[in-house]
């Protein structure tokens, strides 16, 4: 196979880690608005706490695509 | 004539430009110190920057004293509020002499972060080795707290308590594992969202120029992605401060 080829099919193979970022960020919010719609008064309190497990879920995602970055641009 | 037209397109603008181009670090002053390379590079000229920009904001607005802030004098106080609160709440009454490093860390990084959204800027948190660099001092400075105001009492952080005892052994690794992964993800975490918002950035405004008049799709999208890249920058910052001050406030209360 040609080199060129294969890294572009492992970087598209690499991003598919994407996915259960979505999933989770999905789950993220979904968990949020489950929440504040039982309890409106605790939406100030969960506000800056959602804030963090967002970033921190997204960052997933991130790592998935700085691994098709590398394969793309570094090798 | 099509292939003319092509190449004139495609010669200008931003379309010959390697996405990652913009994370390149030149030296200015070229230093050299036996096998040390301490050049005054690009990056250090945006953190000099960075560092001016935070203590002229908090100096000279500040310098009235306002019992009414001004803008910029409000500007500096919400910043210090900001920092206060979180770690307030997340490390207590006793994290309050660290109070310096955390609003040191967060205006730094904050600065840093939004001076990459300056076109033709650089962005010197999209390099590992400064996040990295910035990790490893709180995580250093986090145990070293522990075992200074605990002694080998700090270990205990290591046994999760209610436990059954059989379990204990598994527990401890998985533990010190997630302890030490502490400064790698920390500092990936910011890292990863500083390069890959600004390549994203760059490979989506590349395909402006390629559609001609369909361009306006991906310049839609890159509009977008520019709020977003704002919403990122501030966020990560405030993520890597209250990290930080839970890292802190774990090695001052054991759990």
């Amino acid at each position: 196979m040609e080199l060129e080829a294969a890294k572009l099919i492992g970087a598209g193979l690499a991003a598919i880690g994407v996915i259960g970022a979505g999933i989770g960020v999905g789950n993220v919010w979904a968990s949020y608005y489950d929440a504040i719609a039982r309890n409106p008064s605790a939406k100030d309190d969960i506000g800056a706490n959602i804030w963090i497990g967002f970033a921190v879920t997204e960052a997933i995602a991130l790592y998935a695509l700085i691994i098709a970055l590398i394969v793309l641009f570094a090798f | 004539m099509a292939e003319g037209s092509a190449a004139e397109h495609g010669g200008g603008g931003g379309l010959n430009l390697h996405p990652l181009e913009q994370f390149e670090i030149t030296p200015l002053i070229p230093i050299h110190l036996g096998e040390l390379n301490i050049s005054y590079t690009n990056s250090s000229l945006w953190m000099t920057i960075a560092v001016a920009i935070i203590i002229a904001l908090m100096t000279l607005p500040t310098r009235g004293r306002a019992l009414v802030p001004g803008r910029m004098q409000s500007v500096a106080e919400i910043l210090y509020e900001t920092t206060a609160n979180m770690l307030r709440e997340s490390a207590g009454r006793d994290g309050r002499q660290y109070f310096p490093f955390v609003f040191a860390l967060f205006s730094f990084l904050l600065v840093g972060n939004l001076q990459g959204m300056i076109p033709g800027s650089f962005t010197f948190t999209s390099h590992i080795v400064v996040t990295f660099g910035l990790a490893l001092v709180v995580w250093v400075g986090t145990t070293a707290i522990g075992f200074i105001r605990h002694g080998v009492g700090f270990l205990s952080f290591f046994v999760p308590s209610g436990a059954p005892v059989w379990s204990a052994p598994l527990l401890v690794m998985i533990e010190l594992i997630s302890y030490l992964s502490r400064p790698v993800s920390l500092a990936l975490r910011l890292f990863a969202n500083m390069l890959v918002g600004h390549t994203l950035l760059k490979t989506i405004g590349g395909f402006v120029f390629v559609l001609g008049i369909a361009g306006v799709v991906p310049l839609a999208a890159t509009v977008a992605i520019t709020a977003l890249e704002f919403l990122v920058a501030v966020l990560q910052a405030y993520v890597f401060a209250i990290l930080s001050c839970i890292y802190l406030s774990d090695a001052l209360h054991l759990h």
